[in-house]
């Protein structure tokens, strides 16, 4: 029916285009086009980890002994029971726990203080996610000066300015004693993601229809209610959303902890431990069950994300 | 359907409204907004305020007791010597960050084109697969990526990282363009279908024409990455000075046993950030864009 009417416009075409010879409209063209990108991801992405996975499962522990025979899960139990692996495990989830909840928390409130317009609003926005422009290891070195662990007397950055203010309790070694460390390095995560959250749900709480909160405001709804009933209740793709950003770039934190830190023993996560493991001990097969560790870790929330996302893209 | 998101965050909304009936709580209420809004700029700017004032003090930087403060006479001490250093990085970095994100560009907007509207059996799940490249952690490809660079003969170069962001930014680029994309309506490209233009054609003389802003996006999200990535950098060059970028050689400056010279780390991290400042300053609306495209909701 469709390629009937198709012709017939054709004919109906008195000739002021030129005739063209018919051009490819297969369905298939579409997939020529994309193939040297599919080629890319199969090799770079799923052949690489692929490779990576090999490697966890080889012999290859240093860097003289290049042997790729197969060791089963050695690697892995080996990590279970290598305590600096345990300790950099543990430090991740205190700081993914910190980092999570606090960038939340802090990226809502600066979303509900802009969110029904304010004068200055752009300014403050732009201000809120200027961090995400800048690299980590250029903001580590502020941080560091910021959160220096000396107290009373010769305290400086963040210490300094508790003493100046009578808050001289607040002082503290920050990320450099083993309590607490985690905390403090969240701070860094915190002030640096917190824009983009922000911006995240100013999207989502403007894509509700303000006919909603009028007519719950026409019903004597309080504001407190409105948002409770009306407004977080629409923004549970939002939140899911910002949950798995921020969950996968906690898994993968490094530049950030790099920068402050270096590869400092209190502060270590699985990002920063991997590296050492490569590049300090060319212990290749250990690295690679490292980094696998961290791709699971990503891949059981991600992947029923994307399937998610996949199925309501194909309802549309 | 991604610039609805991006517009809806950055346009400020009708205040004048509001503005008419403002009783005695609304005021109130105004005012803690102020107040609120105002403590948490002061924590936002903190970190790039004491850069900058640390930055004019000399080499060796901070008096302790007047740290917070600006500095009686500017003392630019600092900026000579530290853009001696940073100098051939920064202009190695320029270079292959131009010329990662251009091809990146180019390829995401042909495969944006494809998956939002030259669609094929299979098309969605492939572009999941895609996707599913941007979440990885880079460890997970890192030994097999230099091995292969060095069988590809071009381990030791700076085209190591130009092939890098190129490769892993096809996820993301493709996502931003294939969303701009999705708000152009089916209705232009069936019309252009019915007059005869071939796909090849309705890309080359209706979209791309339509793509600038979606073109300013994805370069400068991927300016913006390339310039502050720090991982292939360091992973890739193997720290060699050589190929030393902005980031590997600010962290050579700053890294430890360096960390008195508090003067001299702040100014190389201001200068090292300045090229991302100023675009973001200038375009911030467009990497605006490019986060809120990255977050996958259509």
């Amino acid at each position: 029916m469709a390629v009937a009417s198709l012709k017939n416009l054709k004919n109906l075409n008195d000739g002021r285009m030129p005739k063209r010879k018919k051009k490819v409209n297969s369905p298939w063209g579409g997939f020529f086009f994309v193939l040297p990108s599919i080629i890319a991801m199969a090799i770079f992405v799923y052949g690489m980890i692929g490779w990576t996975v090999r490697y966890s499962f080889s012999n290859r522990t240093s860097a003289w002994k290049k042997d790729m025979s197969f060791a089963g899960m050695a690697r892995y139990t080996e990590l279970l029971q290598d305590p600096e692996f345990t300790h950099a495990f543990s430090n991740l989830l205190k700081f993914t726990i910190v980092f999570m909840i606090g960038t939340l928390i802090s990226g809502l409130i600066m979303a509900l203080l802009l969110e029904k317009g304010i004068r200055g609003e752009g300014f403050f926005r732009s201000t809120y996610l200027y961090p995400m422009a800048i690299s980590f290891i250029a903001m580590g070195t502020s941080w560091r000066w910021l959160m220096d662990s000396a107290k009373g007397d010769r305290a400086t950055g963040l210490n300094l300015i508790f003493d100046r203010i009578g808050l001289g309790f607040l002082e503290n070694t920050w990320y450099t004693s083993i309590k607490g460390s985690m905390f403090a390095m969240a701070l860094p995560a915190i002030w640096q993601m917190s824009g983009y959250v922000m911006a995240l749900f100013l999207a989502g709480f403007r894509g509700i229809p303000d006919d909603l909160r009028e007519a719950a405001r026409v019903d004597g709804a309080s504001e407190f209610k409105i948002y409770r009933h009306i407004l977080f209740p629409q923004l549970s793709p939002t939140f899911l959303t910002i949950l798995i950003i921020l969950g996968h770039i906690s898994m993968k934190v490094f530049d950030l902890i790099y920068g402050i830190a270096s590869k400092g023993y209190v502060t270590k996560v699985l990002a920063i431990y991997m590296w050492q493991v490569i590049f300090d001990f060319q212990n290749y097969a250990k690295g690679a069950a490292i980094a696998i560790v961290i791709l699971l870790m990503i891949a059981v929330v991600v992947i029923p994300y994307l399937i998610y996302v996949n199925k309501t893209e194909e309802a549309k | 359907m991604s610039l609805d998101l991006a517009s809806r965050a950055t346009q400020s909304k009708d205040i004048s409204r509001n503005k008419k009936k403002l009783g005695g709580v609304g005021q109130f209420w105004l005012i803690f907004r102020y107040i609120s809004l105002s403590i948490l700029f002061v924590i936002a700017a903190l970190p790039i305020y004491v850069m900058v004032i640390n930055s004019v003090k000399g080499i060796t930087g901070v008096n302790q007791s007047a740290a917070f403060l600006p500095p009686s006479s500017l003392d630019f001490g600092a900026w000579g010597p530290t853009w001696e250093i940073l100098r051939e990085p920064m202009f190695r970095t320029l270079g292959f960050v131009l010329q990662s994100s251009i091809i990146s560009a180019i390829i995401g907007s042909i495969n944006g084109f494809v998956f939002a509207k030259w669609r094929f059996k299979g098309s969605t799940f492939i572009f999941t697969t895609f996707l599913f490249g941007m979440f990885i952690p880079y460890q997970a490809i890192m030994i097999p990526l230099t091995q292969f660079n060095k069988w590809a003969g071009i381990g030791g170069t700076i085209y190591v990282l130009v092939f890098a962001h190129v490769i892993y930014g096809i996820p993301i680029c493709t996502l931003i363009f294939r969303n701009y994309y999705q708000a152009i309506p089916n209705e232009l490209i069936e019309a252009a279908r019915v007059d005869g233009a071939g796909m090849v054609r309705i890309f080359r003389t209706i979209i791309l024409p339509l793509s600038i802003p979606g073109f300013v996006v994805v370069l400068i999200w991927q300016f913006t990455s390339a310039w502050n990535d720090f991982l292939f950098a360091i992973f890739l060059t193997g720290g060699s000075p050589k190929l030393a970028v902005a980031t590997t050689a600010l962290n050579f400056i700053t890294g430890s046993g360096n960390q008195v010279y508090y003067g001299n780390n702040m100014t190389a991290s201001l200068i090292v950030s300045i090229p991302t400042l100023l675009v973001y300053m200038f375009l911030g609306r467009y990497f605006l864009r490019g986060l809120l495209s990255g977050s996958l909701k259509g």
